[in-house]
């Protein structure tokens, strides 16, 4: 076992995990962040998306003990005082998500793209989204969202 | 007219959010690997790395002994147990089927079958033992090519003696439907026109985006199961019927599901394990499979050989098309395996006039991993071989492909129409679908850049491809499901409890996994009813609440689910005039019901849905007789299919120097008839597209000499990203159903039925000029580059 | 699936962690995870030992000497990409740092793991091979050089053993060079069926020098020294270069897979490499 200390979504955590335990087995298991999901195990994906000191990862691509002194946020932390994010809001207006299982990691990365490039051409939202598969949508409305949260503001 | 409760414009038609995406959107979803149980055990299934061969020991001395085991399970221990999994469709009488056990006893018969389950403390140590156990296999020859198998060169299953599971005929002369199909290619091959094609339908993969997942829960007086499936009406009973559980001890959950496309359609071995771990242990257990697990074992779909022979005169009009079709069933039957080329049997003739038809079908048994349904199971076949061969046809002719098709369709005028395999068409308008999208599309300028481009030598090549497909969907009149071997019905379930304090539970018998019917179905209901949409609540997917259904599937929900639903809320109304009528002291021929309020014609008198089911719940003030509820039941039995049709235009650049492909454009109109939500139709259509570009571009799940998947992980079966996609236009023409009250169609399949022959036939527009008649699916690079070779040959 | 277990070890500095090596037989250096964590998750390996670099700053970086551009081995994809002074000097790793993968895999994927990791379709070592690059190893005895071009010794290997780290790779400048990388691939996060790095210098319209390199054409990455040579004093016009490009599988062996034969990617590779010098060269 070995201590790490992290802060997820605004709460500081310090727990013993076994080193092979995979961030996203972390997040879900230990601290019931079950927001983020798991879709394969060769990191091509995305669904375990989540920011890691604000740059998008693939939770299931990296060891709860890499964290270890880290920020994380996920799709659980995005909310403030009950008003969701920009993103989360046009993910929503824009029927963006259809079964949804895509949705946490799709909705993290589109952040760390609009981090990015506030104000990103179609193609450019496609090719930033290359990391996260979705079998429903066909991404289109997906890219329509990532906009309309570019429009809005969205890149906070 | 008192004005007090009116709500705003219709619901139906509405481009209304979805309910559902609240917690979707924040990560407070219910997936089933998100269920944790007090003492919960974990299980890990160990498989067979050979597609045929015969156990001859299983060594699990070391497994049993690894930290954090409770039990190790070999096909030894449960054979009594275990039951056979079952199908549920059978072909033919004669059909022949393999027993199929959730855990191989003596042979396996496809990579990845299951020969041991460890039930460990942790998912870890789960893992840990199952790499422990040992063994040892004596390999078997192994049927895997479809053609060889179908001429029995290597038996999949010895004991049957045949691979052939069953034979199938719809022949339009026997049936009475048309004419004698050899003759017509007799006489066409006397001066007129015979093309004869062979199209290979490959192996996909459903690919849902969230792996399988169970978790059992044996504890107090009930057998929980949590699964993610389409189908926990169906999983609930053949949990009583394959394991002896009293189906009233059963109560099956399928919470949040992410995705399914057919893929979820089925009753699985992972289900039967996980149970029995749970009965044996006496704890909750979970199996969660990994993605390379769902890739080999979750079942796969499409995978059939379809020989064509099309007779036309001189002119391009149809005289008559022959079917000869290989179905790959895989190493056992599913559900419904044997229905899937059934499915796709009355829909050959599209939305022609084909004066003649004959289908024979083989389904073949192999050594790969079983095939069942895959988003369009059976139609999209179709659809691809009729939709190709009249795009040959318009290049023998020497006419535009729409001008062929046009020759050869039902006019609108002509409806309703009886086709050559029996089916009974109601509407279409496939004139104005096909001019809609014409426009749109700018498909005369797109021809225009085509022959420029032809003529000055362009390496990249431009291809319109055009699909002018429809789809029998609302699976299914039960009459007609029983009449061709499926053992269970096609009606649909929904109830109403009106709560007493205004507010609407709606229970639904069909089980969404990202269609949206608790908005659609809201909207419904919140029409229907008159009230807020906000006030509805759906229900769905746990047995205990929605006793009765039979889930998702085959674009049925809202034809089928979706009606019951209209028909238990016309119920609620029927129930709560009486009562008005009582309480407001009128005769009940005087009340009128608009607006979610009785008013007594002619008066101010009224009394709104809400304070009836107030007065109703109290029960002070009602007759004694008068039953004190307005919940209503519906069990709706849907009439016939439904027939959505639609024009789909793709135009592709082919670059003829490496072979890639890139969609340019991609026009979709689709006519669903009446539609509740636009917003849900227009994203069912571009998801559907999508995955019919997969398999038109992309899928192809692919097995080596030995039988092993190759593309058993997201980095070899490649489920496009959004830059491999173009942005579509969608729009639509509403012909309504005559078949429903609603008008509506089906659309969760069409995209998927419509857009791969689009594709296809793009491409080959392109560089037919370069010698190409046809490439293999999925057009590859590769595949393109080699046509491209071949055809300079010619 | 989960990986088996192994004991974790998230050494400072690189001697401690050669240290680590040294004294654990079975141990995996682990450097971004992004080729490492999916062969634990399959457990096509089960190392008992786990060093992880990530902690090594020294290792995390880019400098420039003079000469040459210095890349730590642990600086991620996504900061060797946006580098303005790989951008400057050399362009070419720039474009092909952008091309791997998918956002979140160049967030966490490293520069000296994709090097160490030897994948004969990756991008990035075709490139320090055209670019000749020095690799620069530490190992029980100190350091070590080696040339791009003598690192990479089959599939999954390279001169790197088992007690040794690759800590920095120094690439010579490209100043003013132009450069592309084509990459050809079926879908976008995939990995390059064929892919081409160039760089051209010119001087008025002729190429005066160039390097070609190319990824998944054999066991390693390969410089096309044939097509560099033909190059060489060519005006960089299409039919110029067309014929020198014709030469780029000169010598190759590529492999045979689903995405294509041994043959349909020497034509890639005549194909690739034209379109790639002439992007090059400004005139694609
Ligand atoms: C979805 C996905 C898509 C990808 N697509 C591409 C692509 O298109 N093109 C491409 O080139 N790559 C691609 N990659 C791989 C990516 O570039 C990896 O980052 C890279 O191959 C390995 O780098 P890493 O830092 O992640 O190394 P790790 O995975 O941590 O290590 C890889 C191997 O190198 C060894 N190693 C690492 N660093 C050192 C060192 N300093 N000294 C000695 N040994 C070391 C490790 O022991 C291990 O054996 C993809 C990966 C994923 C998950
Ligand atoms: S679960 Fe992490 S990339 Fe698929
Ligand atoms: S919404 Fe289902 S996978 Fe994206």
């Amino acid at each position: 076992m070995s201590r790490i200390t992290v802060k997820v979504d605004g709460g500081g955590y310090t727990d013993d995990v076994e080193p092979r335990t995979l961030l996203v087995h972390y997040l879900r298991e230990q601290l019931g962040k079950t927001g983020t999901v798991v879709g394969c195990d060769t990191g091509n994906c995305g669904a375990c998306t989540v920011l890691l000191d604000g740059r998008s990862v693939k939770s299931c691509s990296m060891f709860a003990v890499q964290a270890d002194g880290h920020e994380i946020t996920t799709i659980e932390g995005l909310a403030t005082d009950g008003q969701l994010h920009p993103m989360q809001q046009a993910f929503h207006e824009n029927h963006a998500l259809q079964c949804g299982y895509c949705t946490p990691g799709m909705i993290m990365q589109s952040i760390d793209l609009l981090a990015d490039n506030p104000d990103p051409t179609d193609d450019e939202v496609r090719l930033g989204l290359e990391g996260n598969l979705c079998r429903c949508t066909g991404y289109q409305n997906i890219v329509r969202a990532v906009r309309a949260a570019a429009a809005a503001g969205g890149a906070r | 007219m008192t004005t007090t409760q009116e709500r705003p414009a219709a619901e139906v038609g509405n481009p209304r959010r979805r309910k559902e995406d609240a917690r979707l959107i924040t990560g407070r979803t219910r997936w089933t690997d998100n269920v944790v149980l007090p003492g919960m055990l974990h299980l890990a299934m160990v498989r067979s790395p050979f597609a045929h061969a015969r156990i001859t020991g299983i060594d699990t001395e070391a497994a049993r002994s690894s930290s954090g085991v409770v039990a190790v399970l070999t096909g030894a221990d449960l054979a009594e147990e275990q039951g056979g999994l079952p199908f549920a469709w059978t072909a033919t009488p004669e059909q022949k089927a393999p027993a199929h056990p959730s855990i191989a006893v003596d042979t396996v018969n496809f990579a990845a079958e299951i020969v041991a389950v460890v039930v460990a403390r942790s998912a870890a140590e789960a893992n840990d033992a199952a790499d422990l156990v040992d063994v040892d296999y004596e390999e078997l020859p192994a049927a895997l090519d479809l053609k060889a198998a179908a001429a029995d060169e290597v038996l999949a299953h010895p004991d049957l003696g045949t691979n052939v599971s069953a034979r199938f005929n719809f022949d339009s002369a026997e049936a009475g439907t048309g004419g004698d199909v050899d003759a017509a290619i007799a006489a066409a091959r006397d001066g007129g026109i015979v093309i004869e094609r062979e199209y290979r339908q490959q192996r996909l993969i459903p690919a849902f985006m969230e792996p399988r997942s169970i978790v059992a829960d044996p504890t107090g007086e009930q057998l929980t199961v949590w699964s993610s499936t389409q189908v926990p009406h169906f999983v609930k009973i053949f949990i009583a019927l394959v394991l002896g559980i009293p189906e009233h001890k059963i109560r099956v959950i399928a919470p949040d599901v992410g995705g399914g496309f057919g893929g979820k359609l089925q009753f699985t071995p992972e289900e039967v394990l996980t149970v029995i771990a749970a009965r044996r242990t006496g704890k909750p257990c979970k199996y969660s499979e990994t993605r390379s697990e769902s890739l080999q074992a979750a079942h796969h779909g499409r995978d059939q050989w379809q020989k064509l022979t099309l007779a036309a005169d001189r002119d391009g009009t149809v005289r008559g098309l022959k079917v000869e079709l290989l179905a790959n069933m895989g190493a056992y039957l599913g559900l419904v395996s044997a229905g899937i080329p059934i499915l796709g049997a009355f829909m050959y003739n599209g939305i022609y006039k084909f004066p003649a038809y004959r289908l024979t079908c083989t389904n073949v048994f192999t050594n790969k991993t079983w095939t069942d349904a895959y988003r369009g199971a059976g139609r999209p076949e179709a659809t691809f071989a009729v939709e190709r061969l009249m795009d040959e046809l318009a290049a023998e002719v020497g006419v535009d492909p729409l001008e062929i098709r046009e020759r050869n369709w039902i006019k609108h005028e002509e409806f309703p129409f009886t086709t050559v395999s029996g089916m009974h068409y109601d509407s279409g308008n496939y004139e104005a679908a096909t001019a809609k999208a014409k426009g749109l599309f700018g498909y005369d300028d797109l021809r225009a850049e085509q022959q420029r481009r032809r003529e000055s030598g362009d390496p990249v090549q431009l291809g319109i491809g055009i699909s002018t497909y429809t789809e029998m969907c609302g699976l299914a009149p039960s009459r007609w499901l029983g009449s061709m071997g499926y053992v269970g019905g096609g009606w649909e379930h929904a109830s109403i409890r009106m709560l007493p304090t205004g507010k609407v539970e709606v229970i639904t018998g069909t089980s969404p996994h990202g269609q949206g019917h608790e908005t659609a179905w809201s909207q419904i209901v919140a029409d229907r009813l008159g009230v807020p949409f906000e006030d509805v609540e759906v229900l769905h997917g746990d047995t205990q609440v929605s006793a009765r259904g039979l889930d998702t599937y085959g674009s049925r929900s809202l034809a089928i689910g979706g009606m019951a639903v209209l028909a238990a809320a016309d119920k609620v109304i029927e129930k709560a005039k009486p009562i008005a009528a009582q309480l407001l002291e009128a005769n009940a021929d005087d009340l009128e019901y608009t607006g979610g309020r009785f008013g007594v014609r002619g008066t101010e008198a009224g009394m709104s849905l809400a304070e009836l089911a107030f007065a109703v719940f109290q029960g002070h003030k009602l007759d004694g007789g008068a039953e004190r509820s307005l919940d209503a039941d519906a069990t709706l039995e849907p009439d016939d299919f439904s027939f959505p049709h639609g024009t789909h235009l793709c135009a592709a650049e082919v670059d003829t120097e490496t072979g890639a492909v890139t969609i340019r454009s991609y026009v979709s109109v689709d006519d669903v008839g009446n539609v509740i939500n636009p917003v849900i139709v227009e994203g069912q259509v571009h998801g559907g597209v999508a995955q019919g570009i997969g398999q038109a571009l992309f899928e192809e799940a692919v097995h080596d000499e030995s039988g092993t998947l190759v593309t058993g992980s997201f980095d070899a079966y490649l489920v496009a990203a959004a830059p491999d996609l173009p942005s579509f236009v969608t729009a639509r023409t509403e012909t309504p159903a005559t078949t429903n009250q609603l008008g509506v169609k089906g659309v969760g399949e069409a995209g998927t039925i419509a857009s791969t022959p689009a594709v296809v036939n793009a491409v080959v527009d392109a560089v037919r000029h370069l010698g190409v008649s046809d490439v293999e699916m999925p057009c590859t690079p590769y595949r393109v580059w080699k046509a491209l070779q071949e055809g300079a040959k010619s | 699936m989960i990986p088996a277990a192994f004991d974790y070890y998230a050494p400072t500095s690189v001697d401690e962690a050669l240290a680590l090596l040294r004294e654990h037989d079975d141990a995996k250096v682990l450097a971004g995870g992004q080729s490492l964590m999916p062969v634990l998750r399959l457990r096509l390996a089960a190392p008992e030992v786990i060093v992880d670099l990530g902690r090594i700053e020294a290792l995390r970086g880019i400098r420039d000497d003079g000469e040459a551009l210095v890349i730590g081995a642990m600086t991620p994809h996504s900061v060797v990409q946006a580098d303005p002074s790989i951008a400057e000097h050399a362009k070419l790793i720039s474009l092909a740092a952008a091309a791997i993968g998918d956002p979140q895999v160049r967030h966490r994927g490293t520069f000296g793991g994709s090097l160490a990791h030897a994948d004969p379709a990756a991008d990035l070592p075709a490139v320090v091979v055209a670019l000749d690059a020095e690799m620069v190893i530490q190992g029980p005895d100190g350091r070590r050089t080696v040339g791009a071009a003598d690192f990479f010794e089959g599939v999954f290997t390279t001169t790197l053993s088992e007690d040794e780290l690759l800590v920095e790779i120094r690439v010579p400048k490209y100043t003013g060079w132009g450069a592309h990388y084509e990459k050809f691939s079926r879908v976008a996060q995939q990995w390059p069926i064929v892919a081409v790095a160039a760089a051209v210098r010119l001087d008025g319209g002729t190429i005066a020098e160039a390097r070609v390199g190319l990824s998944n054409m054999g066991s390693i990455p390969i410089r096309a020294t044939a097509v560099e040579q033909a190059l060489v004093g060519q005006p960089a016009t299409a039919e110029a270069v067309r014929a020198a490009a014709a030469r780029a599988a000169d010598g190759t062996s590529p492999p045979t897979d689903l995405n294509g034969d041994a043959e349909y990617r020497r034509h890639l590779a005549s194909v690739l490499t034209r379109r790639a010098v002439l992007s090059a060269a400004g005139a694609g």
